[in-house]
């Protein structure tokens, strides 16, 4: 089996989640669509084990699910928080940057 | 005579759950409802866990099942609901040129990186028969409690600290002080008088023979129906029953009635 | 006139002379205590403030006591307080030289203070800031003594800035006047410009010598290129011309004369103004080896005292009289000090004199303005020798002392000047000469238009004789106009010989020498003129100035000086800071607004790019990580 397929994957996937961060509006679709750019890491790391015969990348790997637990907790709370004194997910309505 | 080419296990695999996952990812991006978007998330982490499984990384194949689709995708459909899980996105762009930059810029991305990574392979896959010699999640744990420990040790750091946060950002604090009992009697007498809402606990849903849902409003005695006896959000969503539908419904039970007695009298 | 030595040997202070620095101390500590103290000293702190001047004269005068009872070349003493500061390889010393010179002066400052102070008392006794005055007083008393005290020109600048101040504070005094305020700036910038002589003098000597210590200097100048002690020479010259009211930096003077007349009789007569001449004496080494700058001063102090005597004779002003007069005498000084050798004696010599009879003069005319309701304008006098007899005899001692009247002091001052003059160069002895008519002819016009004729008084003014507290310093200083010049003739060459090294002293020989009598026949002339003019009983004198020909009208106006100040300096200067202004405005502030607009229009147009949406932003990020990407790939492969 040829790793290199794997990486396209990946890569597939990795510019999928950019588009989908870049082209939605609802924040949880945004945050989905991050979570799947971290699964895109994930995968091209398993396929590097894979490739380099070593369990680091896999090690790496469920690094990065802890951390992306931990993430979407936080991540999530804010959103509610949003929703909460907003009454909207719309990324666009929260746009308080502007000056 | 065809030559049938030489496949493994694992590339079949890919060729399966491979294209499913880019579906996924694409129904996540391009469903214009949310959960829908979730659930083709849910089948895209399903199929990764796969090729995760196909790649010998069994631990992780667990792991990408239990956390990701068991935890983190159930506590995005949990928020969703919270947020309204219906709402949908309008397909109008607002921001001008959003969308075709983002699709230029998300296509520059995935060729540089095909580019960049894909260059970099070089020779064939060592493969992790050896690495999993002693099976895969012993070679996981001894690295895990060896050469990670300290990361390992920073990840429950981490963990109390998102579960606090979380919990901080998402309580709600009491303002003032928890009234009594008296007062909030006081407050609705005190309502009534002057603003004439009305003191006493709302009517129930209506019970008919047909249903008893709380979709069905009371009947009030000249026969229309009482807005109070139905949730105001079961109002705004259009899943009220009205008055002419719920005649409607008991003018037909009464007409099949009376057809069965017309035989039953004949 | 050859040099006897050029260094004079300075012995270390001993007993009384290490307690010289009080002098200066105690004055000053006294205006700083009667500024701060508030209103609680009004009604006695004019008295303390006299103590302090008293306690510096007394401790003046033993200080001169028992110099002279020590052996003449052991009276040049140093007394050094501390290092003020060092800046390289120099080093600036705080210490006083108290030697010959300085203790002359120090004596008519403190003396002569002294009895001003008296005066003031009086003079101001109706004054809401009397006591801020005599603050002022003291200040000035101290940094006069700090100047003739100091022991290298550093510490005299200190001094000098100082009696700068004090001057300036005195003349616009009554600051309410918009003339007194302006008469007050006016002393101030024109000094600043003498300051800056001073200044690059001071410059040149540490660049020259190393050194601003006096003694180093005297005995180093030598070495000096020559070009050099010409240009320090000049440049002293230009700070004595600042000080001392000299061509062509005359004009303060006649407008200081806004300050209350006490001001005017101890700063802008007796002491302040004679600065200019007690720092070319004390320069003589410089000047011994630069005849140029030699010249330069005598030809300025030759212009100035027959400017002076000019202005003088036309004015109708009482005091801008006597100011007119003064410049005239210091302008004596002057040319003594620029010819040099004995005749610096001489220069110190009038110093003293005109100190004494100037003050007194000064002095009475505050008297006489008391008792005329400030009114100055002489043409509203007349007649007033019944009304203030005590003012009018000790105003008629100072009155023959300046036209030298055999055995008043003047007389054996000013003579001995015009002698060395005529020695020196005979056209500048017989301008000197002129000058003494003149000055015989403008105080006979001032004595018959004041003192004596018929009374033009104006309406409702009463004179009357002055308190006893203003008439006694009148008296005593009458008493020395009288006798100084007999107390002092004998004796003060050879007092200074040590001290400013030359060979022989001057003979005083008034009725064998041509000049002398010549001198005597022109003040005789002068006396005549004006009592013809002024003083025979059929002239009236109009209270009104009358139309005068051009010369007196050119008196009258400080012979243009402002106006030639004015277009030469003034509007050239006043036309560069405008441009400078204009090109302020216009080119740099064009330059730094136009920058500010540019940055702002660019930062507008670029603060639409601040959309505020999210999704804006990680597009843009992407677009970066994209870009850095594409760099980074490229470059590897380059």
């Amino acid at each position: 089996m040829n790793v290199e397929n794997y990486i396209y994957l990946a890569t597939l996937l990795f510019a999928l989640g950019t588009a989908g961060v870049l082209l939605r509006r609802n924040a949880l679709v945004v945050f989905m669509s991050v979570e799947l750019m971290l699964n895109a890491a994930n995968l091209a790391f398993v396929a590097f084990a894979e490739l380099h015969g070593q369990l680091d990348g896999q090690m790496a790997s469920f690094f990065v699910m802890v951390v992306a637990a931990a993430e979407v907790v936080v991540g999530l709370a804010i959103i509610v928080t949003i929703y909460r004194t907003r009454r909207s997910t719309s990324v666009d309505e929260a746009n308080l940057l502007k000056f | 005579m065809i030559p049938v080419p030489l496949v493994t296990a694992a590339e079949v695999t890919f060729w399966i759950a491979g294209p499913l996952a880019v579906l996924g990812a694409l129904g996540l991006i391009l469903f214009r409802r949310a959960v829908y978007s979730a659930l083709s998330m849910v089948l895209t982490m399903i199929c990764l866990a796969v090729l995760y499984g196909s790649l010998q990384a069994t631990f992780l194949f667990a792991v990408q099942v239990i956390v990701y689709t068991g935890a983190i995708m159930m506590l995005f459909l949990f928020v969703m609901m919270m947020v309204g899980a219906n709402s949908t996105e309008s397909v109008v762009e607002t921001i001008k040129g959003q969308r075709v930059l983002s699709i230029l810029v998300a296509v520059g991305l995935f060729a540089l990186l095909m580019f960049g990574i894909g260059g970099a392979i070089q020779g064939a896959a060592v493969g992790l028969n050896k690495a999993n010699a002693g099976g895969n999640v012993q070679g996981l744990a001894a690295l895990l409690f060896g050469k990670y420990v300290f990361v390992f040790e920073l990840t429950s750091a981490l963990l109390i600290v998102a579960a606090v946060g979380a919990m901080t950002l998402a309580h709600i604090g009491r303002v003032g002080r928890k009234p009594t009992q008296r007062e909030l009697a006081e407050k609705r007498l005190s309502d009534y008088a002057t603003k004439g809402d009305h003191p006493g606990s709302l009517p129930n849903s209506g019970v008919y023979a047909h249903t008893n849902a709380i979709t069905a409003p009371a009947l009030l005695p000249d026969g229309t129906i009482s807005e109070a006896s139905v949730s105001q959000t079961l109002v705004e969503r259009g899943a009220i029953v009205d008055a002419p539908a719920l005649a409607a419904q008991t003018a037909t039970a009464f007409k099949a009635i009376e057809a069965v007695r017309d035989e039953e009298d004949e | 006139m050859t040099l006897l030595e050029t260094s004079v040997r300075l012995l270390p202070a001993v007993g009384m002379f290490t307690w010289a620095w009080t002098m200066i101390a105690v004055p000053l500590a006294v205006a700083a205590f009667l500024l701060l103290a508030g209103k609680v000293a009004d009604r006695w702190g004019h008295f303390v403030a006299v103590g302090a001047v008293v306690y510096s004269f007394s401790i003046a005068a033993c200080l001169f006591a028992e110099m002279v009872g020590m052996a003449p070349d052991h009276r040049a003493v140093d007394a050094p307080l501390y290092t003020w500061f060092k800046v390289g390889v120099w080093e600036f010393p705080v210490g006083f030289q108290i030697d010959q010179l300085s203790i002359l002066f120090a004596l008519l400052i403190t003396g002569v203070g002294s009895l001003i102070h008296v005066y003031s008392i009086g003079y101001m006794a109706h004054d809401e800031r009397r006591r801020r005055f005599f603050a002022y007083l003291n200040l000035f008393v101290a940094a006069m003594l700090t100047l003739v005290l100091a022991d290298n020109y550093l510490l005299l600048f200190v001094g000098w800035e100082g009696v700068g101040l004090a001057s300036y504070l005195l003349i616009g005094f009554w600051q309410h006047k918009p003339s007194a305020a302006a008469a007050g700036n006016k002393a101030f910038i024109m000094n600043r410009v003498g300051d800056l002589g001073m200044i690059f003098a001071i410059g040149s000597f540490l660049a020259q010598v190393g050194t601003v210590r006096f003694d180093a200097v005297n005995s180093m100048i030598g070495a000096v290129d020559s070009g050099w002690a010409t240009a320090i020479g000049l440049f002293l010259l230009l700070a004595a011309c600042g000080k001392s009211a000299q061509f062509p930096l005359q004009g303060w003077l006649l407008d200081a004369m806004e300050g209350p007349t006490p001001v005017s009789a101890l700063i802008h007569a007796a002491t302040m103004v004679t600065a200019g001449v007690y720092l070319i004496v004390r320069s003589h080494a410089v000047y011994e080896h630069t005849p140029f700058a030699s010249m330069a001063v005598v030809i300025i102090g030759t212009v100035t005292l027959l400017l002076g005597a000019w202005i003088g004779s036309s004015k109708d002003d009482i005091k801008k009289v006597l100011a007119g007069s003064t410049m005239s005498q210091i302008g004596y000084m002057i040319l003594a000090a620029g010819i040099g050798g004995p005749a610096l004696a001489l220069a110190i010599f009038h110093l003293l004199t005109h100190g004494f009879f100037k003050a007194n003069m000064f002095l009475g005319a505050g008297s006489v303005m008391h008792a005329m309701d400030d009114d100055v304008n002489m043409r509203h006098y007349g007649a007033l020798r019944k009304e203030l007899p005590i003012t009018h005899a000790t105003f008629l001692m100072g009155y023959m002392a300046i036209i030298g009247v055999p055995g008043w002091a003047g007389y054996f001052s000013k003579d001995l000047i015009i002698d060395a003059a005529v020695e020196f160069r005979w056209f500048i002895g017989a301008l000197a000469i002129a000058g003494a008519g003149i000055t015989a002819f403008y105080m006979t016009r001032l004595m018959f238009m004041t003192w004596w004729g018929k009374a033009r008084w104006r309406p409702g003014v009463h004179p009357h004789e002055s308190p006893k507290v203003m008439t006694w310093p009148l008296v005593i200083l009458a008493f020395f106009s009288v006798v100084g010049g007999m107390l002092m003739f004998w004796w003060i060459q050879t007092w200074l010989q040590p001290l400013l090294g030359y060979h022989e002293t001057m003979p005083f020989e008034p009725f064998t020498s041509l000049p002398g009598w010549a001198t005597l026949a022109v003040v005789v002339l002068g006396v005549v003129l004006g009592w013809y003019t002024f003083g025979r009983p059929e002239v009236t004198i109009p209270i009104e100035a009358p139309k005068a020909n051009a010369f007196v009208t050119m008196g009258r106006n400080d012979a243009y000086a402002d106006a030639i100040m004015d277009v030469a300096v003034v509007q050239p200067y006043a036309a560069l800071g405008r441009g400078i202004v204009g090109a302020d405005a216009h080119l740099v502030d064009a330059g730094f607004m136009g920058m500010g607009t540019l940055l702002q229009g660019v930062s507008e147009s670029l603060r639409k790019l601040q959309t505020g949406y999210v999704r804006t932003y990680a597009l843009t990020m992407t677009a970066g990580v994209l870009l850095v990407g594409l760099v980074m790939i490229l470059s590897r492969m380059g």
